[in-house]
């Protein structure tokens, strides 16, 4: 009797397994990928993903709820281009984690969310020309011992956001330290000042964003590589990627797109003017 | 998910360690905490069992995820050292105890008043009676929920994920965020996960009928 | 001090309550469907009903052994691509919820009917009631009465379990609050006391309801 439960108890304990492999090798393909731009057209609206918490870039404002900063301009700026004035632009907010399923998903049209263009990206979505060019940076608390790049030895830490190129440069430029990884760029700023590691890395148009905040944290050692953001849109979206880059070009004669650069950058001091495009 | 499986073994094996590590010395503290806090609540002392009832009352109604994330960036300030790891532990080692409190009080006061007041005339200090009469009692109505509450804990360490704790949940995210395959890796992940979780819990379920059947007291 | 006193400036509380109302508007609709599905599926494992009953019960132990976390990501990232459902922040947290919710629900229904003893069912099914009668006037008030208490500490987990979907950015309590300690990080201590608060009062008279419900029900 106990025996033959055991046996059931086994069984049980395989089934779902089996089934789980099961169901999995019925997954793949994406949504149907329809052409954006006709959608767009007949429904004269277009949803972007766009970042939350960065300062400078996409940040949510605490009064009105609405998501602020250079990209959203750029990104109303470029709707306005390619649909008419009168587009409905709505904006969904992503973070490194999130935004690449989102746009494979379907949830967004294109992407405008701090991305470096890499080879690896490449492969999975196609990108617009550069609209901005950082540059990864370190960032530490004012008086750390720390001083670039190459101060990030063994048995120290350095914190990351999750699914950034950031991550990944940083095993090449600082491989002995240690790298915590967490989800946006509030949470890896929260965890660096309860000291939870000793610099943070990501773009340096991030970090300024971020020291703009708390002037006790400054940006050292300059940027170490170079990262391109370009607007992320999936693959098969040739004619809509086409009037992005049509519209970026109109926006940068007419100098919309210096304005812009303007409005959001002018202020932050130690920023340097020849980082942007 | 195979291949995910199979091209980042070593980093899903090491997540499976640190969800298991995690788990088990959650459950010894929470197994400690629960208890005391379980006999604060029933204590006949004024004070010990307004702080019982508060503490579960507090971290019952306060999510997992509030108290993981107040270890990790609120109270380094004040104890530094205080990692992704250690600090999701202690969450949810407060977080359960709470949970393990409700258990072990429920079971005590399922043993008879009468019991304890036999112990205490024949002689017994309160605490003897406590702990030769009626926790051994208590303990068999209260296993089978531990059991269920372990199997929590397993399932709940994954807020380690929100912390850098290297955890099999953060494990996951790094890997979907590195190959962009997300849908296989979490098919992946979850697949680990109930390899942990499943066998422990149709283990108590067995455990549960059986005793069920054979009076225990 | 004077970080609380700026921190608890009307915009910041305006904003932490938005969030709080998404908190409750997903968990209330979540609390109702998952409720429904839970019951439906909890009874038709109790029946014993060949195939379906056990092919059910695997499907609720499997979700029952997932973490929730992973069951939300799966329904914001892997719906869409593997059946083509494409689900909103708060559809998907809905979703994720009910899915995970009904599971333990149906668990404890389940268990809830089964200990009404057999033997009301049989002197029910003597005197001439159907076995759907004798099911929906006998058993199930009595059954119901003994479930309320874990119900309603599984609809209280619903809502401390909505906070989970800040990984998705559901603009609910938690996310709201990591977004204005997230501009200004002098206000982390002072979000966390009124987040924790805030979660405490809903969950906490939510808790007290059922103390109540259950008290008038015996």
């Amino acid at each position: 009797m106990q025996h033959m439960r055991l046996k059931q108890l086994r069984l049980w304990c395989l089934l779902p397994l089996f089934i789980l492999t099961l169901m999995l090798t019925a997954c793949g393909q994406h949504v149907g990928e329809k052409d954006v731009m006709q959608t767009e057209r007949e429904t004269n609206e277009i949803t972007w993903g766009v970042k939350g918490d960065m300062r400078l870039f996409g940040l949510t404002d605490i009064e009105t709820g609405e998501i602020r900063g250079f990209e959203v301009d750029i990104a109303k700026a470029v709707s306005k281009e390619i649909f008419g004035k009168n587009v409905k632009v709505n904006f969904v907010p992503v973070n490194s984690n999130t935004r690449l399923p989102l746009l494979k998903n379907g949830n967004v049209d294109a992407l405008i969310a701090t991305m470096s263009i890499t080879a690896d990206r490449k492969k999975e979505i196609d990108f617009s020309d550069v609209y901005f060019n950082a540059g990864q940076a370190i960032m530490v608390k004012k008086g750390s011992k720390i001083k670039s790049v190459k101060d990030l030895t063994s048995g120290t830490k350095v914190i990351g956001i999750q699914g950034s190129n950031s991550v990944l440069n940083i095993k090449k430029y600082a491989p002995k330290s240690e790298v915590l990884q967490l989800s946006d760029a509030a949470q890896a700023f929260a965890a660096l000042k309860s000291g939870q590691g000793d610099a943070m890395t990501t773009d340096n148009g991030i970090l300024y964003g971020l020291t703009s905040d708390d002037p006790s944290y400054h940006v050292v050692g300059g940027s170490f590589t170079t990262e391109p953001y370009g607007i992320g849109v999936n693959k098969g979206q040739k004619k809509f990627l086409t009037a992005i880059n049509k519209a970026l070009k109109k926006i940068e004669k007419n100098g919309e797109y210096q304005k812009l650069v303007d409005k959001w950058f002018s202020q932050i001091s130690g920023f340097d003017g020849s980082v942007v495009k | 998910m195979i291949s995910i499986l199979v091209g980042h073994w070593s980093e899903l094996i090491e997540g499976m360690k640190y969800t298991i590590a995690s788990s088990l010395l959650a459950l010894v503290g929470s197994l400690i905490l629960g208890v005391i806090f379980a006999m604060f609540v029933i204590s006949p002392n004024k004070s010990l069992n307004v702080i019982g009832k508060i503490y579960v009352e507090i971290f019952r109604n306060i999510p997992l995820l509030v108290i993981a994330m107040f270890f990790y960036i609120v109270m380094p300030r004040i104890f530094p050292g205080l990692d992704g790891f250690k600090a999701g532990t202690i969450g949810l080692t407060i977080y359960t105890s709470a949970f393990i409190a409700e258990t072990v009080r429920a079971g005590i006061e399922s043993v008879p008043v009468g019991q304890m007041e036999a112990a205490r005339s024949n002689g017994m200090a309160y605490l003897q009676a406590m702990r030769y009469i009626v926790l051994p009692q208590a303990i068999k109505i209260v296993v089978p929920s531990l059991g269920n509450q372990f199997v929590n804990l397993v399932k709940n360490s994954s807020v380690l994920a929100f912390l850098a704790g290297f955890d099999l949940m953060y494990q996951g995210n790094l890997i979907a965020s590195t190959t962009f395959k997300t849908t296989d890796t979490y098919l992946a992940v979850g697949l680990l996960y109930l390899v942990m979780t499943m066998p422990l819990s149709y283990f108590m379920r067995y455990l549960e009928k059986r005793w069920s059947k054979t009076p225990t007291v | 001090m004077q970080n609380f006193i700026d921190a608890y400036s009307w915009i910041n509380l305006r904003f932490l309550l938005e969030g709080m109302w998404v908190t409750i508007y997903v968990s209330a609709i979540s609390v109702v469907l998952s409720f429904i599905i839970g019951a439906v599926l909890g009874l038709i494992r109790y029946m014993k009903i060949k195939y379906l009953s056990a092919v059910i019960g695997l499907i609720i132990d499997i979700i029952r052994n997932l973490p929730l976390l992973l069951i939300i990501f799966f329904m914001y990232f892997g719906l869409p691509s593997t059946f083509g459902i494409r689900l909103n922040t708060v559809t998907a947290a809905i979703v994720a919820l009910t899915v995970f919710e009904s599971a333990m629900l149906a668990e404890i229904i389940r268990g809830g009917i089964q200990s009404i003893s057999g033997g009301q069912m049989e002197a029910a099914r003597s005197n001439g009631l159907t076995y759907l009668q004798a099911m929906w006037y006998i058993i199930l008030p009595q059954a119901f009465r003994n479930m309320v208490p874990p119900i309603v500490s599984q609809f209280v987990s619903l809502v401390k379990d909505s906070s989970l979907a800040t990984i998705i950015l559901l603009p609910e309590l938690m996310y709201h609050s990591q977004i204005i300690y997230g501009q200004n990080t002098n206000y982390m201590i002072p979000m966390f006391v009124a987040m924790a608060f805030l979660y405490f009062v809903v969950c906490f008279l939510l808790s007290q309801l059922s103390k109540a419900l259950a008290r008038r029900l015996n």
